[in-house]
């Protein structure tokens, strides 16, 4: 009887539901509601023990550090700071704190929380996975190596409570940059120590009931792989301009699911959109699909321990033999460019000037030059990539391009995503497909990467001209003078291609025309303070 | 009876063991671990990761310490979600899954038994050919199809049902039961419908006949009993497997229930979560082949009939 | 004693009950058809499998590409009839395995009960709850990628469930006469097993393993996003049935005709094992 009665209810709601013409998001612009896919479930709420996308845009609304992103951005607008002063050097930082800057239990935001806060993420035992990032910052990187034990040598102080003094190794353009990463942010000390050890990880302090936080909003509901709430911070400082009231973060880890969800009126925003579906959705939404730069690269890592691939001729003429520009307007049709760099050009900062030409004749002599098909037999390659419809069908061109203009034969291997990260670890493959997100809008991001040693590496390539290229460029004092040793050193990358650009990444979305204040910028940061939600009409 | 099901439950204490034991081994072994990221964790980080969830033992020593505490019932915190421990996760998600399946289940064996039965009393009819065939393209469309096409259809085409939420919006638990459950119906009415040929052929149905009772008395109460055995086989494998499967559906309407936990930690390589998940799915597919082992006992006249002789 | 009887010309009545069902006809000659073109597919396909064009991308049918071509341009028709080989193969080598570790299980531990039965069906539990993805990655790992192995990994899952619905069935049967009489006339236990409870499990085994087909086939798809499957760009049914649902929208012809011919087999398969099991069963007159 009891599914009679189910089915009964279903017939009712059935009909209940037809005449209720008012979508999700309609009713969402009214109570000033946000709903956003949020990718998979939060490892934790701990901005020092983190390490993911869908974390970072949950923590954008509960916590702020002493800079906040500008929302176009350009450049750094006053977070927990309200201003701050660069010595002449470009080594010493002064931050003068906003006094209404408050915890949401009603504490001041001081400088000591700061000190506290990067004391805890730079301490050896607390094992945080960004403790690097603070790495420019006097004597971070020894104390986190556990080298020095005294934390008050590194170049962080407490002048008083409102004057924070950062003394950093060099003069870093993007240190500001840095500070709107979720591993510089503060934590409230009386909080964490509260529920363990400053160093312990996966407390219960990031629970909606025991939260507190600095940023515009407050942690009201955390339903496990459902759903995360937000609602505003009456006590932020800034709280003047938050006019959106509540935020949903809904967990999601499938892209049809998302697609699904936002069409059917659900969500605002549509993270990714399906290579599939990008040409059809610019004629059925067109005021909905945005596509905009992005700082990243597609890249083939290329393991240059093994046979072929160690000479360099040989990896020129594999990148000769990929059509980039055919792979960006048949495979992504996202009006990604075709890559001619390792760091992703950027007009307003750094833009290299070399070049990776599509030319499978050079390819061809190069072949010829080292022996292939005269002395020596063609190899047979694999190329290794996590399942994901996008690589494989990227992959899949790749290997018809290598085949047609090379012809060589090339095997496609596919794995889950931990076997994949563990292949290039033990640098158990030949080719493998990559992505990077700057993690900070500067070639430094990227280039530093490749320096002998670096664990993302992962091509076993060392040019010790080109370490020292990005040692040089880290202490320069102009700006011109340190573009130009990255160009050096892009060049280098280039001509020894330890690994292959593909494209640089962009970011495809479809956002609801009720949000506003969304500005396109290249790592895709929109901190929730500046949006709105505003009728279209 | 009751020494019957003592007993079964004595022998899955060893099952629980091996299974324990069994995943313990394997997990450790598959490529990658729960600290590997996209972005490399250095050695010196990683030794730390390691040390604080007494990854750095040695493996035997790991998996007696691990035993020890599972037996007093700790199955310690998820190495991928830090603030949460196995049990609460396990504790959040299964009553979402169990809801879910329950739903399906029903709709499923409704709709299945009686699909099947009309079929093999019909049989060779158009009564036979068509729900047959409705229940054989129900097999053919894996639920990766049916969902989405569901969700389509209802969802953005005619805008009738939410296409994800669990409890969340009105009618957003109709489209997961129906996409999980319609396999189900199909493999029930398929099951149904050669169960009862068999039965129908049997002398007592016969008898029963030739004594003139009802057609819905001979169908409902002598055949079904018998004619369902091999449903009732089924069942409890089916449900175990609605549990555990429950994933695709989990993960195309944005439920939040054990299957996706359960599929997301052997991905994550969370240890602790897969151990967790694996023993209480375990433990479930005892209990619900136990029920079905008793149910079958029961339903069967000639089993019931035996014990009766002894 | 009549049934004693019967079993000696079990086979020939059912042969002949069987020609005289003509569905369960059509579905054989589908079935030998399509292992027909399957074996001929690398004359018969209009194009490579492999071959791409870019530019021209996913069309609808047309007289050039009969049913359309995928993303990357490549001809549907072409595709298909190379993932038949390997669908069919899935389907038929992998159900194989489970009925004859499953039925010869189920049979062993169902007849002699008592506690090898108890044994027998927990070691069963416990393979029910392994976790079945970390065991993939595992035997890759140790095997690296292979059709046969394939085979085998999913054989050995799916005959866990035919195990248990085989011993039911005869757990239920050993108590019937024709059991017990062929006891008692001294006829050896293994004799039994084979001559008497198995042929009499037929029915429910063959419906239960038309019903295994479709699901070792969409398995085989499964197992191929982990990496053990089969190897781009070559494809089988599952999988294109997976690309097309995710382009349903933007392109029909991926989902609707790789689907087709996926139903269309297990529909002629069904006819075909249900012919079987009504040409079987024993309590049938030869009309």
């Amino acid at each position: 009887m009891k599914l009679r009665n189910l089915f009964y209810l279903s017939v009712v709601l059935f009909f209940a539901s037809c005449g209720d013409s008012e979508s999700i998001v309609d009713s969402a612009l009214k109570d000033q509601i946000l709903l956003l896919g949020n990718g998979t479930e939060p490892q934790d709420l701990d901005p020092h023990t983190v390490t993911g996308v869908p974390e970072h845009k949950i923590l954008l609304s509960l916590m702020e550090g002493l800079v906040t992103r500008h929302p176009e951005g350009k450049g750094s607008v006053p977070g927990v700071a309200e201003r701050w002063v660069i010595s002449e050097d470009g080594k010493e930082y002064t931050f003068y704190l906003n006094k209404k800057a408050k915890w949401s239990n009603g504490d001041s935001v001081t400088a000591n929380d700061f000190v506290y806060s990067w004391k805890r993420i730079l301490m050896p035992s607390m094992a945080a996975l960004y403790a690097d990032m603070l790495y420019v910052v006097k004597n971070a990187e020894a104390y986190n190596r556990g080298e020095i034990g005294d934390f008050t040598q590194v170049g962080v102080k407490a002048i008083d409570d409102f004057t924070l003094k950062v003394s950093l190794n060099n003069s870093t353009p993007y240190f500001l940059a840095l500070l709107s990463h979720y591993s510089t942010w503060p934590v409230h000390k009386p909080t964490i120590e509260k529920f363990g050890e400053i160093d312990t990880r996966g407390t219960k302090w990031t629970r909606p009931e025991n939260f507190v936080g600095n940023g515009p909003y407050l942690l009201a509901e955390w339903k496990l792989n459902d759903v995360i709430i937000v609602k505003k911070n009456p006590l932020y400082w800034n709280a003047g301009i938050v006019t959106i009231k509540e935020i949903r973060f809904y967990a999601s880890d499938n892209d049809t699911t998302e697609d699904l969800r936002y069409r059917a009126g659900q969500l605002h925003l549509l993270n990714t959109v399906k290579i599939t579906k990008i040409q059809s959705y610019k004629t059925k939404y067109p005021d909905q699909i945005h596509i905009d730069p992005y700082f990243g690269t597609y890249y083939y890592r290329i393991n240059t321990k093994r046979e072929h691939l160690k000479d360099k001729r040989f990896r020129q003429a594999l990148s000769y033999a990929i059509n980039r520009k055919e792979i960006v307007e048949t495979i992504t049709r996202g009006e990604q460019a075709p890559a001619f760099s390792f760091s992703p050009p950027d007009p307003a900062n750094f833009y290299p000037s070399t070049k990776l030409e599509f030319n499978p004749s050079k390819s061809e002599e190069l072949f010829k030059e080292m022996g292939y098909g005269v002395s020596k037999e063609l190899p047979k390659l694999e190329i290794l990539y996590n399942t994901s419809e996008g690589h494989q069908k990227l992959a899949e061109a790749v290997q018809s391009m290598w085949k047609e203009y090379l012809g060589l034969e090339v095997e496609l291997v596919n794995v889950d995503w931990k076997t994949y990260l563990d292949r290039e670890k033990n640098a158990d493959f030949l080719i493998s497909r990559a992505g990077w997100i700057g993690d900070y809008p500067d070639p430094n991001s990227f280039l530093d990467m490749m320096v002998t040693g670096r664990g993302n590496n992962k091509t076993s390539w060392s040019n010790l001209e080109y370490d020292n290229l990005i040692k040089k460029a880290a202490s320069a004092t102009s700006t011109n003078l340190r573009n130009s040793y990255f160009d050096k050193a892009e060049h280098i990358l280039m001509d020894e291609l330890p690994l292959i650009p593909i494209y640089t990444y962009t970011r495809v979305y479809l956002l609801h025309p009720s949000v506003k204040g969304y500005y396109p910028n290249i790592l895709d940061t929109h901190p929730y303070q500046f949006l709105r939600l505003e009728n279209t009409n | 009876m009751l020494k019957l099901i003592l007993n079964r439950l004595m022998v899955s204490i060893p099952v629980l063991l091996a299974v324990v034991t069994i995943t313990f081994f394997m997990v450790h072994a598959a490529p990658g671990g729960p600290f590997d990221f996209d972005r490399v964790v250095s050695p010196e980080v990683m030794e730390k990761l390691n040390e604080k969830y007494n990854l750095d033992a040695p493996l035997y020593k790991q998996y007696f310490d691990y035993l020890v505490s599972a037996i007093q019932g700790d199955f310690g915190p998820s190495f991928r979600y830090p603030g949460r421990t196995v049990a609460e996760m396990i504790a959040i998600g299964l009553p979402i899954t169990f809801e879910l399946a329950i739903y399906s289940i029903l709709f499923a064996t409704f709709l299945g038994i009686t699909f099947g039965s009309l079929a093999a009393l019909k049989q060779n009819t158009l009564l036979d050919y068509i729900p047959m065939s409705i229940s054989m393209a129900g097999i053919c469309i894996p639920s990766i199809v049916l969902g989405p096409l569901l969700s389509l259809i209802f969802g953005i085409w005619m805008g009738w049902l939410p296409v994800s939420g669990w409890g969340t919006y009105a009618g957003d638990k109709l489209l997961p039961v129906v996409t999980l459950g319609t396999a189900y119906a199909a493999y029930c009415a398929r099951l149904t419908r050669g169960g009862m040929l068999e039965i129908l052929g049997q002398d007592f149905i016969r008898t029963a006949r030739a004594k003139g009772l009802s057609e819905f008395r001979v169908v409902v109460v002598h055949a079904l009993r018998g004619g369902l055995i091999p449903v009732v086989s089924f069942l409890g494998p089916a449900i175990a497997g609605l549990l555990a499967g429950s994933f695709v559906v989990e993960t195309i309407f944005g439920i939040p229930g054990l299957g996706r936990f359960y599929v997301q930690a052997a991905f994550n390589r969370d240890y602790t979560m897969i151990l967790g998940t694996s023993i209480f799915f375990s433990a479930l597919i005892i209990l619900f082949n136990l029920l079905a082992d008793l149910l079958g006992a029961a339903m069967d006249p000639r089993v019931r009939e035996s014990y009766s002789d002894e | 004693m009549s049934e004693l009887l019967q079993i000696s010309s079990i086979w020939q009545d059912a042969i002949f009950r069987l020609k005289s069902n003509r569905l369960a006809v059509f579905g054989g000659v589908f079935i030998i058809l399509l292992i027909i073109l399957a074996t001929l597919t690398p004359w018969i396909a209009p194009y490579d499998y492999a071959q791409q064009d870019r530019v021209l991308g996913p069309t609808p049918p047309s007289f050039q590409h009969l049913l359309g071509t995928d993303y990357l341009g490549r001809d549907l028709l072409t595709r298909l009839l190379y993932g038949s080989r390997i669908s069919l193969l899935v389907g038929f080598i992998a159900t194989t395995v489970a009925l004859i570790i499953g039925v010869t299980w189920g049979t062993v531990a169902g007849y002699l009960g008592g506690s090898i039965d108890t044994w027998m069906m927990r070691i069963v539990d416990t393979l029910y709850g392994i976790p079945f993805i970390i065991l993939i990655i595992l035997l890759m790992v140790v095997f690296g990628r292979s059709l046969v192995l394939m085979f085998m990994a999913i054989g050995a899952v799916e005959w866990l469930t035919m195990a248990r619905i085989v011993r039911a069935q005869v757990n239920s049967l050993k108590q019937r006469e024709f059991v017990l009489a062929a006891k008692a006339m001294g006829v050896k236990e293994t004799t039994i097993m084979t001559r008497h409870l198995i042929p009499n499990t037929l029915g429910p085994v063959i419906v239960y393993a038309t019903l295994t087909v479709p699901q070792v086939m969409l398995l085989e798809a499964f197992l191929s996003f982990l990496g053990l499957g089969v190897q781009a760009p070559m494809s089988s049914w599952g999988l294109l049935i997976r690309d097309g649902a995710v382009s349903m929208e933007e392109s029909w012809w991926l989902l609707v005709f790789p689907a087709v011919i996926f139903s269309t087999t297990l529909f002629s398969l069904n006819f075909l094992g249900d012919g079987l099991r009504d040409a079987l069963d024993p309590r049938m007159g030869p009309n």
